[in-house]
Parts: structure tokens; sequence; C-alpha cells
């Protein structure tokens, strides 16, 4: 952080959240030419040309205005029809569905609504980077709650049950998972259902990912019998309408929460722009045959991913959902931050750290599969050369321990 | 989508994807993807496996036209012993019965103007069938094959996000 003698005025809340562990890197790849980037959490498609067409004839017909705190009633009534085909779900348009500025805006107001000073989030790592500060910015205690590769990075009831007490207030559930992958099948689902009712818990289920789900159907959190409105469901067009830039997200739950998160976004926010509005608007009615085709792009992408790791020797497990992988580098006896610092001055491939997600992800990296086959290609055959130095290097400096009777 | 199709539809954006990667994207082995290909070319369906060049980058004189063509069919075959006679010459790229004002777009490679004209002046314009002709030249591609040629959208994402 820069230092101009005023940091001691900041909150100290503010002033201990810790800045993104992506943020190192990113300075460093960006000044490298000719950089191949895995390290990207957003689709390689620009926007379908409709939806940026509807957003330039919105501006031409005058839509420059605000719009309603909720976000514009046609776009909430089509959401609420989306979600009916999508998940089988109903939510009133007029109660019950707030547009945000991105998912991210409504994770920070769902937060803040449920979250008094001293209540304890449950948050499963390896996460995506914004919830633990979310949380404490909230006034709230983050409790990671560490997932591992022997179990495919999904969290159990059990685990959570280890680390509820009688603080906890809320779980914040992200599957398919960013960083990892991971998608919940319905059985363990149905046991954290269980686990939240037992102890009464509002469930925050970021599920951006929901459509990029490709081993089986997507799993909906909110689906289970009561999580309907004890679920604030976070949904939004960035990945799989690739509409990242325009912000524009939603969250769906029962009245009262949906409620609470409006009068924060009325007062913070007024409303999300009207134009990436619009924009989400035609995505939904006239968008879903260009989703499914990018859909089936990753999917044929994932399963190159899978094997380049597999014939690199680097385990991966099995990513079910959203564009990423997350494979085990400890075998090049790298950590993650050396690895990807690295690989990005050796190699010109840049991934993002595991570390960056949770403690428990230390010894991974996350590889985006957001790039052509053609960009694949060439990383993953850099990538190869990069594992095999570093493998053979570790295995002689293991041998040499061996050799004079150290610890490996 | 049955495998065969997504097989084609790979192949048509990328016909370089080697059978292993193919045989990869779609869960199949690679004996399977290669039966499927080796299917599809016998049957006629893969006729060839092409790369789309934009000529403009490199030093190469060449001037397309396309040229409208009034015809007067023919008893029983109608339009398809003039097209048939038409589409031998190497000039002509692509041939296509139309609807509308005229009968026949034929669209013609040749490396300057003046040879384009000579063609259709003593070889096409004198066909038995051909009635009149109208040459349109083409003064710039903009799209081919669905590939924007200009300089299209480059990716503008940020090297590293979360």
């Amino acid at each position: 952080m820069s230092n101009t003698g005023w940091a001691d005025k900041l909150n100290p809340t503010v002033r201990a959240v810790k800045p993104s562990g992506i943020r190192r890197f990113f300075d460093l790849a960006t000044e490298t030419k000719g950089i191949i980037s895995l390290g990207v959490g957003e689709p390689d498609f620009v926007t379908p040309w409709h939806v940026r067409e509807a957003c330039i004839f919105s501006l031409e017909q005058g839509y420059t205005n605000y719009t309603p705190n909720s976000g514009l009633l046609p776009l909430r009534r089509e959401i609420a029809r989306y979600t009916a085909d999508f998940l089988g779900l109903e939510y009133s348009p007029e109660a019950e569905v707030l547009v945000t500025v991105g998912v991210s805006e409504a994770l920070d107001l769902a937060l803040r609504a449920v979250v008094a000073p001293g209540d304890e989030v449950l948050i499963p790592e390896p996460c995506y980077v914004s919830y633990l500060p979310c949380t404490a910015l909230a006034g709230g205690v983050p409790v990671p709650v560490s997932t591992g590769i022997e179990k495919g990075f999904r969290v159990s009831a059990a685990d959570l049950e280890r680390a509820a007490t009688p603080r906890t207030k809320a779980l914040l559930l992200c599957y398919p998972n960013n960083p990892t992958g991971a998608i919940m099948p319905r059985a363990e689902l149905q046991a954290i259902a269980e686990f939240c009712a037992a102890h009464d818990l509002v469930v925050i289920a970021d599920e951006i990912y929901a459509q990029l789900t490709y081993e089986g159907e997507h799993v909906c959190f909110a689906s289970f019998p009561g999580m309907r409105d004890r679920t604030i469901l976070l949904q939004g067009f960035s990945k799989a309408f690739a509409m990242t830039g325009w912000r524009v997200g939603y969250a769906l739950s029962n009245a009262d929460f949906i409620g609470a998160m409006t009068k924060i976004h009325q007062y913070t926010m007024l409303c999300a722009p009207v134009t990436a509005q619009m924009a989400a608007l035609e995505a939904l009615k006239n968008g879903r045959e260009e989703m499914s085709r990018m859909v089936r792009e990753f999917s044929y992408r994932r399963r190159l991913v899978i094997k380049a790791f597999s014939e690199m020797g680097l385990p991966c497990f099995n990513p079910g959902g959203a564009f990423y992988a997350f494979p085990d580098i400890t075998g090049t006896g790298l950590s993650s931050d050396d690895f990807t610092e690295r690989l990005i001055r050796e190699e010109k491939v840049a991934v993002v750290p595991g570390n960056a997600f949770g403690d428990c992800g230390e010894g991974f990296i996350r590889c985006s599969y957001a790039a052509s086959v053609e960009e694949l290609n060439e990383a993953f055959k850099r990538m190869r050369r990069f594992v095999e130095h570093y493998r053979s290097v570790n295995r002689s400096r293991k041998s040499e321990r061996m050799r004079v009777g150290e610890p490996l | 989508m049955d495998k065969s199709m997504e097989i084609l539809d790979l192949l048509a954006r990328n016909s370089r994807l080697s059978t292993g990667q193919i045989a990869t994207m779609l869960e199949l082995s690679e004996a399977e993807v290669e039966r499927a290909i080796a299917a599809l070319e016998a049957n006629g369906t893969i006729l060839s496996y092409r790369t789309l060049v934009n000529w403009d980058r490199v030093n190469k004189e060449r001037v397309l036209a396309f040229i409208e063509v009034k015809v007067t069919p023919q008893r029983d075959v109608g339009f398809d012993a003039t097209a048939e006679r038409i589409g031998r010459y190497p000039e002509v790229k692509n041939l296509y019965l139309m609807s509308g004002a005229f009968d026949l777009a034929v669209l013609v490679e040749g490396r300057t103007m003046r040879e384009v004209a000579n063609f259709v002046a003593t070889k096409l314009a004198p066909l038995d069938g051909v009635n009149a002709t109208t040459t349109h030249f083409v003064l710039q591609t903009f799209k081919e094959e669905g590939v924007v040629l200009t300089d299209g959208e480059k990716d503008r994402r940020l090297v590293v996000s979360p």
C-alpha cells in the first residue's frame, strides 16, 4: 500500500483487508511480451452481436434514465421466467428479484443484509477472492472451511458441522466453483441442506457458473425442500452470456431478504445501469442458443485440458463445471507462488496461484480454459517443458538429500 | 448433436485439429474419429480441407467478380446443363442458381480486370443458353466464410483476473 501518512485515519477493518493475491502477478504478466494467459476469469468470447446491437438500439431510443431500484420490470419478469425454465423455481418479479451491478454487488448486499457484527459466515475454501473480505467489511467473521483434492474440493456437511458455532449465521456456497471447477452432487447438497436447516442458517448461493456444468445437470441449492426461502440465490450474465464488462447480475430470494438488499442497493447504487439492463434483457430473450454454443465449446476444451494435465503428470481432479482446472503442482517441488512466477518468466504462460483463493489452495494452480484451442495447445507445450524440468530438479534434489542422510 | 455432426462442426471451423484432439474433445476413441471421418469423406460430405487466406496481406494480384447470368432453361434439364458447363471453367470459384431477376450467380477469380473481362466476353457470354451477363467487380473483401478480414475484435481482457 502507498504510504502518504494518512493510513491511520482509515477504518481498521478496511486496513486489515489484504489486497488480492492475484495483483502481484498481474503486473508481471502484463509486462511480459508474448504471454499466453490461462489466468483469466472471464470467457474469451465477446458478447454476442445481437446483445450488443440491442444495447445500441436502446441508446438510440433514449434509454438513458434511472430504472426502478430493483431493475426494469420486463427484465425482472424475464429473469423469473428464465429461472423457472432453467431451475424449476418460481420467484415473483415484483418482490423476489433484484437486479444488481454484477454478482459482486449482489454478494455484498446479501452479506450486509444478513450479517450483524460478530456473526460468523462459513466459507468453503478455495473460494472466490471477495468472499472473505466482503464478509469482514460487512462486520462479520469469515470462517474458512478447507476442502481438498481427495474429495474433489467438495465441502461436506461434516466439515461444516465441525466449523459451526452458536454464532454461525450464514453459509456461502459457490458451485460450480471458482477456482476449482468442482460441482456438488445432489446427495451431498441434500446433506448440507439438512445441516443448514438444523442450524437455521441463511445460505448465500453464488451460482454464477450454473450454466457451465458439464457433468450432469446443475443442482440449484434453492431447489431442495425448505431451502428456497432460506437461500439467497445469486446469478448473473457474465459467464454464461459472456457479459463480464456489462456488470449485471441478480439476486433471488424471499421478499424480506430481497427487500432488505433492495434498501441497501437503493441508497448505495440506486439501480444497475439501464444500458446493461437492456442488453441483459436481450440476452435472456434471444441468447440461449448462442449460450449453448459457447458452453459446448468450453466442454470440448475442458476435455483437452484434463488430458493435457494427465499427460504432464500433474494430478488434476475432473472439474465438472466453470472453466477452470486446478491441478496439483507439488511434484515440481515449487510453491504455488514460485510456480506461477517462474512459469511467467521462463515460459510466458500466466496462471493464478491456488493460494490466492485460500490457504488450502497452496500447492495448486488455477488454469482457465477460456482460451482458444490453439492457445491452449501452445500453453500446454510450454507447461510440459516447464514441469518436466522442475520435476527432474526436484527428483535429483531429493536423491541428493537421501544420499547425505538429510530428511526429504 | 450426433457425433458425425460434431466432427463436421469442429473440422469446418478448424481443419487442422488432429484426430487425437477431436477424439479427446468428443470423448471418442481415435479409431472411432478416424472411421467417422473416412465415412464422411467416402460419401462426399467432406470434400476437401482448406485454409482461409487473406490474400490482401500478400503481394498477389487478384480480382474477384460477381457475374449475374441470365440463362434460357432447356427442356428436361432446366439450368443444369448450362450450369455444369460454366462450372467446368477453373476461373469460376462459386456458382449458384438464384431466385429473382437473374438465374446464375458466378463468382470468378482472375489476376487482372482485363483477364476477367476477357473470360466473360470470350467464354461465358457466348455459351449456348446464356442470354445476358452483368459483371460486378469486388472492391474489397470484409468478411469471408464467417471470418472478418478487417481489423477484427481483439482480445481485450485483462491478462489476469479473479
